[in-house]
């Protein structure tokens, strides 16, 4: 019992590390890629990015107009509709933005990257690439990384932006609230810092749900069912790491803050 | 090759929408400086009470935000707080013998400088002090003194 315990310390210790370690590969070929290899990176930009933007601006609307609904029938209480647009610009900015956006590129882009990964594992195309002389990193790898590392941040400012104006839609069209107020009330909160803190986390996530896509591809077992797994990992292990960072990154800034 | 440009294509979109977007979100939700990089002046003030004044609060005239707060500090010695705040420069005809006041915008807002003008012939320069200043009004004052006073007035009419 206790040995079976330890053996899966030791194992999850291994996988930790051995993930470091590919990180650490993926970054080390980073500049080559960029130099030879720029319109790789450029297709994975458009497969994570310009793909996802449906879904993203889709959910951003709506995510936008329930911040909407909820911020003023609850600041309705206090007399303070006016600052339904504040409500929803710090939801959005700081906390929903970045991570409803990583948890949709995991469900969009990731799986995407892990199954296909995957399916190159299991049908060998991987090791066909090794000996013909390919590099699979630099040629599979570090362009869908990279891909996702440069979508995430756009992605996520575009998610507030839709989020932004879909609770205007709700806030000033459909319930009343004076545009000018709405927005002299944003721009009298929100500072840079509180954008800044958006994009530092997106980018932050980017990393981790395109680092883990790859790496649970790659690693996949070359079986069909071991493709699936990868997948469904892929989602699970992202949403879990994104929100365990979404709080220790929101800790440091409050702290910096004051 | 046809598709090859049309994926060319629609990341050049993607990536100048997000730029877009980031331009969007940096430039109209925060407020920016109305000083914004402009030249300003160091003007500090002292005040028995600071209330919840934070740094970045406007320093306004008539209103019109002409400043910021950039520090509130304590000073051990005088045992009052001091107050640090940046005027832009284009306002640089405010007398010297201006009133400093801790104000609160609406009922529950935040707290700002407002300054009233005073009428010496000498002006606001950098490394001044305003040298008439008004503490913030803390509401629990404000009721025990109204606590207090009608209980006063009851006293004198017995």
């Amino acid at each position: 019992m206790f040995r079976e315990i330890w053996y899966t310390f030791l194992e999850f210790l291994r996988t930790f590390g051995a993930l470091q370690l590919f990180f650490l590969q993926l970054l080390r070929s980073i500049p080559i890629v960029f130099v030879r290899r720029f319109r790789l990176i450029v297709h994975q930009v458009y497969n994570a990015g310009a793909l996802s933007l449906v879904i993203v601006m889709t959910c951003g609307l709506f995510v936008g107009g329930v911040l909407g609904l909820q911020g003023h029938s609850n600041l309705a209480r206090f007399n303070a509709e006016d600052s339904v647009g504040t409500f929803a610009a710090f939801s959005l900015l700081k906390e929903l933005g970045p991570v409803v956006t990583a948890l949709l590129f995991a469900g969009r882009a990731g799986t995407s990257l892990a199954s296909e990964i995957g399916l190159m594992r299991a049908t060998d195309q991987l090791s066909a690439m090794e000996m013909m002389a390919t590099n699979p990193v630099r040629r599979v790898l570090v362009p869908r990384f990279l891909g996702g590392v440069i979508a995430m941040p756009m992605l996520a400012a575009v998610f507030s932006c839709v989020g932004l104006f879909g609770a205007h839609l709700v806030g000033v069209n459909l319930l009343g609230v004076d545009a000018g107020a709405f927005w002299q009330q944003i721009q009298a909160t929100i500072g840079p810092e509180d954008v800044w803190e958006g994009i530092i986390k997106s980018f932050v996530f980017g990393i981790v749900a395109s680092l883990l896509a790859v790496w649970e591809g790659y690693n996949a077992i070359p079986t069909a069912a071991g493709v699936g797994r990868a997948t469904t990992r892929t989602v699970v292990i992202t949403a879990i790491c994104v929100l365990i960072l979404d709080f220790m990154i929101t800790a440091v800034a409050i702290n910096f803050g004051d | 090759m046809q598709q090859t440009r049309s994926v060319e294509l629609g990341t050049g979109l993607f990536v100048l929408l997000g730029i877009g977007a980031l331009f969007f979100l940096t430039t109209q939700t925060t407020g920016g400086d109305p000083l914004g990089g402009n030249e300003t002046y160091t003007v500090s003030a002292r005040f028995d009470n600071v209330g919840s004044l934070k740094n970045r609060a406007p320093v306004a005239m008539s209103g019109v935000t002409i400043g910021r707060v950039r520090e509130v500090r304590f000073d051990g010695e005088r045992l009052n707080a001091v107050v640090v705040f940046e005027i832009d420069s284009q306002y640089d005809k405010i007398p010297e013998d201006s009133d400093a006041s801790i104000l609160t915008a609406g009922l529950l807002g935040s707290q700002y400088i407002g300054l009233q003008p005073g009428g010496s012939d000498i002006y606001l320069e950098d490394g001044s002090e305003v040298m008439f200043t008004q503490s913030a009004v803390v509401l629990e004052n404000l009721i025990s003194k109204y606590l207090f006073s009608s209980g006063g007035s009851d006293a004198d009419d017995e």
